[in-house]
């Protein structure tokens, strides 16, 4: 159910970001959707990609620390308030959103979004149980 | 057990007054044979004559690495050269080679040192030393071999490298005590466990660790890998190899120095003033037996501290503090005194916390300003950037509390730190004063 997202550390330095997609780019690996969350000095680059390993093996190569997290992608209905919907219900039963960002181009009606939750499990029953979609590996790897 | 139980459980007193004896003989033979005393003391307006009491070792001036190097090779020898049976030299990495010399009496000295430091290390008669310190011109080798002889104990002269071939030796000999750098024991164990040789399950009782500072928090490190106990020895080749000081099993808190041979004392570095016990600066040595090689308040660089306090094994001695630094590493941060390896504790503390660290200093409008890079490690990585910052915070924060000195904390990432010739380059400082 859950889909898996790599980050990396990057300093805030010009061309460090341009030096990721470089990296992947050689290594044949496609991004699916993309995040970046910085401070003055330094930036975290969340990535999901159709090839994690492969992400991971060459950014490790080249010199980068980086990291792995389960993520979820949850569909998000096309209309006014879709998106308030989903965070109106996991506000009223108290799960917190680390971060979410969307995914760069989506095919088919809806839009889907990636969540980090702090609690991953309960976000995912009441969820489907409100009758969300939240997307399996493979959908997201090849959405 | 004490090898030396007359020594080294000597009173105070008693040991006063042969160090007083001893002290007159070596600064009245260093003036006589040495012209670098010589002229030193001559410059300062000193004769042997003035020196009436202990107190009075305060007036001589200070010998350097610098004069030993500009003695090269043999200019500080006190003794012809056909009464020198021994030459070690310290390795020439920041400028040329310190060359040093033994009597054969002084090679008896310093093995009976020695071998008062394996038995306060835990090394008996009966004994097998698996002794990994380099055998050559470092002293480390042949010190620690003719102490073990001495002791009686049976010596494994492995030397350092070949690392595979000590373990099949480790395995087959069943050596008792092992002595080594603590971080090629660290390596040795590693090499073990690759080959599929569980070192807390050979016969290792305990190591006698030196050459090369080490924190507490390495020992926990080594005797939780090696399943031994972990004890501390100091030396240096210009004082007369290790067996300078040594630290007892028994109480495992600071390094008995043998004051019988050495004299110690702490200054401050910048003023040359004497310090009273258990204040910090750094550590002189005068030698009070040696005869090729007498030093007379010889500067070791090192920073640390005295205990005088009495010791749970028995000795008298006075215990000097783990090593905490290099005097010559020192940087003052708004008048406070900063060592990179305390800024290095502070970090080896913390969980996932691996210390990959370069202190930079800068001066802005009149105040001093140090940054401590730490670079980003896998263990300490989240992708949660407010996790990154509650990490430095919290180093800062260990920082404050351990140092006394406010300093900005910068994750960077791995390999960001320039390292010459494999060595992480520790500081910059950028100031210009
Ligand atoms: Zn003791």
């Amino acid at each position: 159910m859950q889909a898996e997202q790599i980050s990396v550390f990057l300093e805030n330095k010009a061309g460090r970001l341009c030096e990721v997609t470089g990296v992947l780019a050689e290594a044949q690996v496609n991004i699916r959707a993309l995040a970046l969350a910085d401070t003055s000095d330094f930036g975290v680059l969340r990535l999901i990609v159709d090839h994690t390993e492969k992400a991971k093996t060459a950014l490790k190569q080249a010199g980068f620390t980086v990291g792995k997290t389960d993520v979820l992608a949850v569909e998000v209905p096309d209309r006014p308030g879709g998106l308030h919907e989903i965070l109106d219900l996991l506000q009223s039963e108290g799960i917190n959103v680390e971060y979410m960002y969307a995914f760069v181009n989506v095919t088919g009606e809806n839009a889907v979004m990636i969540f980090r939750f702090d609690e991953t499990d309960r976000a995912i029953a009441t969820l489907q149980a409100k009758g969300f979609t939240i997307l399996n590996r493979e959908q997201v790897y090849s959405l | 057990m004490i090898y030396d139980i007359e020594y080294e459980t000597m009173p105070r007193e008693a040991l006063e007054a042969i160090q007083f004896r001893r002290l007159k003989a070596t600064i009245e033979r260093g003036y006589a044979s040495v012209p670098f005393y010589q002229q030193k003391f001559e410059a300062a307006g000193i004769t042997p004559g003035d020196i009436q009491s202990l107190q009075d070792l305060q007036r001589l001036p200070f010998t350097t690495k610098q004069d030993l190097r500009d003695n090269y090779p043999f200019g500080m020898f006190a003794v012809p050269m056909e009464n020198v049976v021994r030459i070690h030299a310290s390795s020439g990495t920041t400028g040329q080679p310190t060359v040093v010399g033994y009597t054969a009496r002084d090679v008896d000295t310093w093995a009976g040192l020695m071998a008062r430091s394996l038995m306060a290390g835990g090394a008996t008669r009966g004994d097998i030393i698996h002794n990994a310190y380099g055998y050559g011109l470092f002293t480390g080798g042949l010190g620690a071999h003719y102490g073990a002889e001495k002791l009686g104990a049976s010596v494994i002269p492995v030397s350092g490298g070949n690392t595979k071939r000590q373990v099949v030796i480790m395995k087959d000999f069943g050596p008792t005590i092992l002595t080594a750098t603590p971080s090629y024991a660290l390596h040795l164990a590693e090499v073990a466990g690759d080959m599929g040789v569980s070192f807390p399950d050979l016969k290792f009782k305990y190591g006698i660790f030196g050459a090369e500072p080490w924190s507490e928090s390495m020992r926990e490190e080594i005797e939780e890998k090696l399943g031994l106990v972990a004890v501390d020895i100091y030396g240096l080749s210009e004082v007369i190899g290790p067996g300078v000081a040594m630290e007892c099993y028994e109480a495992k808190k600071g390094l008995h120095i043998f004051e019988d041979h050495f004299i110690p004392e702490i200054i401050n570095p910048d003023t040359g003033e004497v310090l009273p016990y258990g204040e910090t600066g750094e550590l002189v040595f005068t030698s009070i037996t040696k005869e090729a090689f007498p030093v007379i308040r010889y500067r070791t660089r090192d920073i640390t501290s005295l205990n005088p306090t009495p010791c749970t094994c028995g000795r008298t001695m006075v215990r000097m503090n783990k090593v905490s630094g290099r005097s010559d590493d020192m940087l003052i941060i708004r008048g406070v005194n900063v060592f990179p390896s305390q800024i290095e504790s502070v970090l080896m503390e913390m969980q996932n916390v691996e210390p990959h660290y370069q202190l930079v200093v800068d001066r802005e409008d009149q105040l001093d300003i140090l940054t401590v890079m730490v670079e980003v490690s896998e263990s300490m990585f989240s992708d949660e950037v407010k996790t990154l910052q509650g990490m430095e915070k919290e180093i800062t924060k260990n920082i404050k509390d351990y140092l006394g000195v406010s300093a900005k904390v910068k994750l960077v990432e791995p390999k960001a730190i320039a390292r010459s010739q494999g060595k992480a380059v520790r500081v910059i400082d950028n100031r210009k004063i």
